[in-house]
């Protein structure tokens, strides 16, 4: 009888959560996709929630692979991801629309104890594909290389891999699928070498200059430093409603360079060249 | 009416309760059987079109030990060989079982025949708090901790199958020990008494009587901890440094299937060849597991015949 | 040796078996413990998480984990008491029952990932729930019930024969011999199956990263009404618990004081798992006693 009562009471709350789905007032928008960009996004809705009462924007995650394939089929009104969808195999790009709210640097960063301070980048490429071994090769102390790669598909590695591995495959190695592991990693593994957004670099790692180019914020907006990628908010068409408003409240000068600046990514109205996705570069 | 007619030709209400409860059980078996089958299918139908729309060869896919989907061969083939994966989640699956295994045991048995007192009031909360440690803290103990002390004792760079074993075994000791706890459990009484009449120490009793009685159920059990850490897959993927390289040795970085499955699958596009190919890898650990349960059941019947 | 120094000999190792996993948990939790609780305070326990600045804390998602736990027990466990019920009292011996055993015993190896991304194109697309604790739950509802009903199946099965053909014998039916004479005889098993998977439930991340999502909202703790967006109760809201909020910081947290947040939020899921146990314990206890008048 109990069992009886208890099923009783998880139909009508179903039920009763239904009618509740339905009756929530105001609007609500879903972006789903990239980690990377997730924070931001988040920072951005909060903000523009507690500004317009009645709105609801839900940020999720799930990586740029999710992001990509639901605003394709039109699940989500947005769909965060840190590649062109062009470079993404297995999406129609011309049905999406582009919209860039940030730029991300990626540099290498190496466990403190090599003892490198500047490479090149032939001798990151040679790291990574295994042609250098020891650290002592580059100039370093006498420590075998530990390459911590990325996931595969993850959108810093692909950028990473297209800057730096000019075609060439990286070898077989440990892959880890979050920046927080791989700079944990590097920091605790002596002789491991990974990359990592700018934003995630810190004390415990050391990050090397790239042919004598310091990896900052400056160099990027100048391409001296190559190793970014734009960061995307696709929509399925153009965006209507609640989409527009929060797109271009994102996209505004004010949020670009209080926010996108404050929590570590480079304003889009900073820099001082253009790409696309076949890599030209333009400069403004 | 007749009051005995109306008795005779009407369902009592104990009958109707009766049929009333056989349909409502009914309907929660064939529910989650329903649930079962939606998973099996959604898997499957996935995992099948690595070979079927993308044309891999699928001894290609057991046996080959290069794993890029995305990247072309020589001859313009996708490289979805899924090996590294495959021994990497046998080699941690085996050797954490055969590490828990006598502990489980142990603690079993400390618990049913030894001590039920304290194996009540100490091992029993014990047990059930370390399933209650979530795999993601399990993790993390494992990187902070685990993972050093194996690069100072055995050098490399401390990630691999060891490390996973490690950790494993401290997540599948709770079932096993549970199981097996039911399994001595459910050894009847008169068998104890009956050796322990013909003189037999307690120790004689339980090796020679409870235990080999209760055989099939702590094999089922160790058999159900390894499904577990078969599919175990946050925890292992901090920890074994996810390469997808053959395994060497038992510390340098290997992978598994899950770990490669969960680390790859939200940067794929639903329907490529990428993302196919992890459904592939999915539906390997539910052929795996029913490969496991198989076993089991074998296990059971050769038991029973005993 | 003898027999009888043997048998010595056995217990001590078995006493020394006991010791070293008591001796494991106790190194765990204390590992655990002594990195969180400094960072554990009334404000990082009450107040909402911060996404970029220092100082967030865990009100919400501590919230949401219980919430959500609740809401998977509600749906789980009529509906594993029910299979269990079914495989253990009705269920012939025969090649069809073994197929059902062996298929939801398969549904448990399976990893959480597979079933959160399953939840994610069923519950959040094709049913529309969204992002929500209700889609949240129904994935911990998939990924717990094949131990629960597991878990029903051998409890029941062993309460002994004579308790059933009593109840028979007093003229009631199997469902009522069940429900009245062997259900309550079977509770301590099942308690200690339920409290096993809400441990699992509280601490489970990847399938929910899919389906209950990875943000929490604010939420007007004065607003009960279940139809509010902003209400505690809404289960249509987006909804982080405690162990995706830990997998999150960890993986992608940009807070200057993540790692200490992630300490301080693992030493709170642990003590939270451990009040849960201790307080599933004493209601089961009391539960049986009031149930069975012993």
């Amino acid at each position: 009888m109990k069992k009886l009562l208890g099923l009783l009471a998880l139909i009508s709350l179903t039920l009763l959560a239904a009618c509740g789905a339905q009756s929530s007032s105001g609007e609500s928008i879903t972006a789903v996709g990239s980690s990377a960009l997730q924070p931001l996004v988040e920072a951005a809705a909060e903000q523009y929630q507690s500004d317009n009462l009645g709105v609801f924007i839900n940020v999720q995650g799930g990586g740029s692979g999710t992001g990509l394939s639901q605003i394709q089929q039109g699940a989500v009104q947005i769909g965060n991801s840190d590649l062109f969808a062009e470079e993404k195999s297995g999406i129609q790009a011309k049905k999406l629309v582009d919209h860039r709210v940030a730029v991300v640097g990626i540099t290498p960063i190496v466990n403190k104890k090599v003892g490198v301070k500047n490479l090149t980048v032939t001798q990151l490429r040679q790291l990574f594909t295994g042609e250098i071994t020891n650290w002592k090769q580059v100039g370093g102390k006498n420590l075998p290389v530990v390459v911590v790669n990325r996931a595969q598909g993850s959108g810093t590695r692909a950028t990473f891999e297209r800057w730096v591995m000019n075609g060439r495959q990286p070898m077989a190695a440990q892959e880890q699928d979050s920046t927080g592991m791989v700079r944990s990693i590097v920091a605790s593994t002596p002789g491991a070498v990974s990359y990592v957004a700018f934003s995630y670099v810190d004390n415990t790692v050391m990050a090397p200059s790239l042919d004598g180019v310091t990896p900052t914020d400056q160099h990027v907006t100048t391409n001296a430093w190559p190793i970014w990628s734009y960061e995307h908010m696709y929509t399925k068409g153009q965006p209507t409603g609640l989409t527009k408003k929060f797109l271009a409240y994102i996209q505004s000068p004010k949020m670009q360079t209080k926010l996108v600046a404050k929590m570590g990514y480079i304003p889009v109205t900073a820099m001082k060249v253009q790409r696309d996705h076949a890599g030209n570069v333009v400069h403004n | 009416m007749d009051p005995i007619k109306d008795a005779m030709t009407h369902k009592s209400r104990s009958a109707k309760i009766e049929a009333r409860g056989h349909l409502i059980s009914l309907a929660c078996i064939s529910l989650i059987v329903a649930v079962v089958l939606a998973i099996f299918f959604f898997v499957a139908s996935r995992g099948l079109a690595t070979f079927f729309t993308n044309k891999i060869n699928l001894w290609d896919f057991l046996s080959k030990s290069t794993w890029e989907p995305a990247v072309k061969d020589a001859h313009g083939n996708p490289q979805v060989g899924a090996l590294p994966m495959i021994v990497g989640s046998f080699g941690v699956t085996f050797l954490s079982a055969v590490v828990a295994t006598p502990f489980a045991v142990g603690a079993a048995i400390f618990m049913t025949e030894i001590s039920p007192n304290l194996g009540k009031k100490i091992l029993q909360p014990v047990i059930e708090l370390l399933v209650g440690i979530p795999s993601v803290v399990y993790g993390f103990i494992g990187l902070s901790v685990i993972v050093p002390i194996i690069r100072t004792v055995f050098g490399g760079t401390g990630f691999g199958i060891l490390a996973g074993t490690f950790v494993l075994f401290v997540m599948i000791l709770p079932t096993v020990t549970s199981m097996t706890v039911d399994a001595l459990k459910s050894v009847p009484r008169h068998y104890r008494e009956a050796s322990l009449a013909l003189g037999g120490t307690r120790w004689q009793t339980i090796s020679r009587v409870v235990l080999r009685a209760a055989m099939p159920g702590i094999l089922t059990g160790v058999v159900f901890g390894m499904a577990r850490a078969f599919g175990e897959a946050l925890a292992v993927q901090m920890v074994i440094g996810n390469a997808a390289l053959l395994p060497k040795d038992l510390i340098s970085p290997a992978s598994t299937l899950t770990s490669v499955l969960t680390s790859g699958i939200g940067n794929t596009v639903m329907g490529s060849l990428d993302n196919n190919a992890l459904w592939s890898l999915a539906l390997l650990l539910l052929l795996m597991s029913l490969a496991f349960n198989l076993l089991i059941r074998w296990i059971g019947k050769k038991g029973e015949m005993k | 040796m003898s027999a009888k120094s043997i048998d010595k000999f056995m217990t001590g190792v078995l006493y020394a078996v006991a010791g070293i996993i008591v001796l494991l948990l106790a190194g765990l939790l204390g590992y655990i413990l002594f990195q969180g609780l400094p960072h554990v305070s009334w404000h990082f326990l009450t107040s909402p998480a911060k996404s970029f600045e220092a100082g967030g804390g865990i009100g919400i998602q501590l919230f949401n984990s219980f919430y959500l736990l609740l809401l998977s027990m509600v749906i789980s466990v009529p509906l594993a008491l029910g299979a269990g019920i079914y495989l253990a009292e009705y269920a012939r011996d025969n090649w069809l029952t073994d197929v059902i055993r062996t298929a939801i015993e398969i549904l448990s190896s399976l990893p959480s990932v597979v079933v959160g991304l399953f939840g994610f194109l069923v519950f959040v697309l094709q049913f529309g729930f969204g992002f929500s604790i209700l889609s949240g739950a129904l994935a911990l509802t998939m990924f717990n019930l094949p131990l629960l009903t597991r878990n029903v199946e051998d409890s029941l099965r062993q309460v002994g024969f004579a308790q059933r053909e009593a109840g028979l014998a007093l003229g009631l039916s199997r469902w009522e011999t069940v429900i009245h004479v062997v259900i309550p005889e079977a509770l301590p098993g099942i308690l200690t199956g339920m409290i096993l998977g809400a441990g699992r439930v509280f601490g489970e991340a990847a399938a929910l990263i899919y389906t209950a999502g990875q943000s929490a909202p604010a939420l007007n703790f004065a607003d009960w009404n279940p139809l509010d967006i902003a209400s505690p109760l809404n289960p249509f809201r987006p909804a982080e618990t405690l162990a995706v909020h830990i997998w999150k910081i960890n993986s992608e947290g940009i807070q200057p004081d993540a790692a200490a947040v992630s300490a301080g939020a693992s030493a709170v899921l642990i003590i939270a798992v451990l009040a849960f146990n201790v307080l599933a314990r004493w209601g089961g206890n009391r539960l049986y006693k009031r149930m069975t008048a012993g």
